[in-house]
């Protein structure tokens, strides 16, 4: 792929401008609040778009495209019900304990309303796995710019990493906010004309419909089997995703998503941030509208370009094998880009690329650093600094955080297995993390010890489900079976949702049987942190289009909708 | 906030909108039937402009009275009223 004079001044500009803000808003950063919760002043179409475009990073632009590849229209359930539900729900019942209970972030909550002890142990987990991920980032996108451009690997994740250094450290998470605002439309405009001049392509919805059913049954499904997302949902061994719609619905639909979009700091923040308890709790349903419109904007590329790798009589386009034999899904959409792009558009499709790393990867630093000061640094090694101090410590976590980052992608080049172990892990604390909080916010009974111990439980029970179950034709390792192999699901998928479904189950059953166990906190100290002992608001003030609940059933009755015409 | 980010974002999208015109205009650099940088250029333009205008309305600025026919009619009043000389 060659880029021209042109592409690159597109790039030059988006750089200038994301660093232009961070310069102009590096004045506003007087107080630790400013610097890491935007001084809770933000409207919440900002913090609502912010929302989404920090989790928008690389894994959400290049693996579902990918997945769209591989999967088809059945990874819309990534979105349709793998995250509106969540954001619905957090909105109208999760976010008044969030915002209301004051916590800074979502660790220093579990201070709140359990103990020190939960609060650390999900801080710490939380810090490492925040930087580790950003780096595991940064080296999918120098793999990328490498084999895509013929950039050294270095020079793109170095350039990456200083810039939102720069913009971080100045502006802090008003700065990180304002340009994912900036990038989700840089995204957004990158990429929709892909999806038009695709479509044109292939004749269409009926058209790509076509040459899908070929893809299908060429890999032994049924003709329909990539353009529907429930039909062939009944027995893992009819859809390409390889799980049947209980495992789908639980594991993705419950567990996975609500644990992420429920309880991850990552996204919470912004909507902490919100400058009002409604701008609070419209921030992740605001989120949501956009958020149900993107498989069109990031699976329907990766399901063009299988399609056209798979058109007989040759179309130009067909995605490359790996040694394997395996498609190369990861290069769909930015195959796609070179493909249909010249040049211009093609520095407007790879700017916005670079845009969706740089998000995420931000996203990743702004949670870092407010974890590490206020649950980490304040809480177990300085206590009652000046706010001044504390400031100064979060820039400081900004730059080592980053520094982390890069040599875990410089660590990833070299050990790749150290980190798919890691990530292991880490899937294996934050699974059970969700019934921690249900619980704790709506059963009024349960304890610091009994959250403590169920979240330990929790944790081991996702590895021993991992360590006794195996992916079909996968070897006892990295990929599970390490006790011995129980049980054999069908895909890798279906393995992880069924992992998430234990530790979840194992978490919510030890918690429950702990904390009748042992003594309640007083009702008076759970005031704004427990739904039955805190005072409902009344939104009656506000018009209909402002008010959670009304926006709650409106996205959901859309998602339902969605799922119906894709059925 | 104290910067409006539809200034920033509609001068961005402006200055790419404007480039990509001109790209797809003069160069025309394109073997499909739809000149994507020209009227994906204007789109992006369309949209900065708007987000750039909206950004500098919703920009709370310090004006005299007497600049705007509002603020004249309100001095009005408030003359008859007696609240001022």
């Amino acid at each position: 792929m060659k880029l021209t004079f042109i592409d690159w001044t597109v790039m030059v500009i988006y750089f200038v401008f994301v660093l232009g803000i961070g310069f102009a808003l590096k004045r506003y950063m007087k107080t630790s609040t400013d610097f890491f919760l935007s001084g809770r002043s933000i409207p919440a179409w900002i913090t609502g778009l912010a929302f989404i475009s920090a989790n928008l990073g690389a894994q959400e632009v290049i693996g579902m495209g990918a997945s769209g590849a591989k999967y088809g229209i059945a990874t819309s359930h990534f979105y349709w019900i793998g995250a509106i539900p969540a954001m619905a729900f957090i909105g109208v019942f999760m976010m008044p304990f969030y915002y209301g209970s004051r916590a800074r972030s979502v660790p220093e909550y579990l201070k709140l309303r359990f103990d020190e002890k939960t609060r650390g142990f999900n801080a710490f987990s939380f810090a490492l796995m925040t930087v580790l991920s950003s780096g595991i980032s940064l080296y999918a996108m120098g793999l990328l710019l490498e084999t895509l451009l013929g950039w050294n690997f270095s020079f793109s994740i170095l350039i990456a990493a200083a810039i939102v250094l720069v913009y971080v450290f100045l502006g802090g998470l008003t700065s990180a906010i304002y340009n994912e605002v900036l990038q989700f439309f840089l995204i957004v405009f990158g990429f929709a004309p892909l999806v038009f001049l695709g479509l044109k392509d292939v004749g269409g919805w009926s058209g790509l419909q076509m040459r899908l059913a070929t893809v299908a049954t060429s890999n032994g499904f049924a003709p329909g089997a990539m353009s529907h997302s429930w039909k062939f949902m009944g027995s893992p061994s009819s859809n390409p995703m390889g799980i049947e719609w209980f495992g789908l619905a639980m594991g993705l639909g419950f567990v996975l998503s609500f644990g992420y979009w429920c309880t991850d700091f990552l996204v919470v923040q912004r909507a902490m941030a919100a400058k009002s308890m409604s701008a609070a709790r419209r921030t992740p349903l605001i989120a949501a509208i956009p958020k149900m419109l993107f498989p069109f904007l990031v699976i329907l590329p990766g399901m063009i370009a299988i399609a056209l790798t798979y058109k007989t009589g040759g179309s130009g386009f067909s995605l490359p094998k790996k040694a394997d034999g395996t498609f190369e899904y990861n290069m769909a959409i930015p195959l796609m880009l070179g493909h249909y792009f010249p040049t211009g558009m093609l520095g407007v499709g790879l700017t916005a690329l670079m845009a969706s790393f740089m998000s995420g990867m931000a996203g990743n630093v702004t949670a870092f650093n407010t974890v590490w000061t206020y649950d980490i640094y304040q809480s177990y090694i300085k206590r009652g600094a000046s706010d001044q101090h504390y400031l100064w410590m979060g820039r400081m976590a900004t730059v080592f955080g980053i520094a982390i980052s890069i040599a875990a992608a410089y660590v990833t080049t070299r050990f790749n297995n150290i980190m798919d172990m890691l990530q292991l892990v880490f899937a294996f604390v934050n699974a059970p993390l969700l019934a921690t909080f249900l619980l704790g916010m709506f059963w009024k009974r349960t304890t610091g010890h009994g959250a403590f111990i169920g979240l330990i439980a929790g944790t081991i029970g996702a590895a021993i489900h991992h360590g006794l179950s195996l992916p079909a034709g996968g070897q006892p390792g990295v990929k599970g079976g390490w006790f011995g192999v129980l049980h054999v699901y069908p895909s890798e998928l279906a393995q992880a949702f069924w992992t998430a479904i234990f530790a979840w189950s194992a978490c919510f059953v030890v918690t429950i049987i702990v904390s009748a166990l042992t003594k309640a906190r007083r009702e008076q100290e759970l005031k704004g942190l427990v739904y039955s002992l805190t005072e409902r608001t009344t939104e009656d003030n506000l018009p209909w289009y402002q008010r959670p609940a009304v926006l709650a059933v409106i996205i959901v009755a859309a998602a339902i909708v969605l799922n119906i015409i894709f059925w | 906030m104290q910067l409006d980010i539809r200034l920033p974002i509609g001068l961005m999208f402006t200055v790419l909108g404007l480039l990509l015109v001109v790209v797809g205009a003069f160069l025309r650099p394109n073997d499909h039937a739809v000149n994507v940088d020209l009227w994906w250029g204007a789109v992006m333009l369309i949209f900065g402009v708007v987000m750039f205008l909206f950004g500098r309305r919703g920009t709370a600025t310090a004006r005299l009275t007497e600049e705007s026919s509002e603020g004249q009619r309100i001095e009005e009043m408030e003359h008859r009223s007696g609240l001022e000389s």
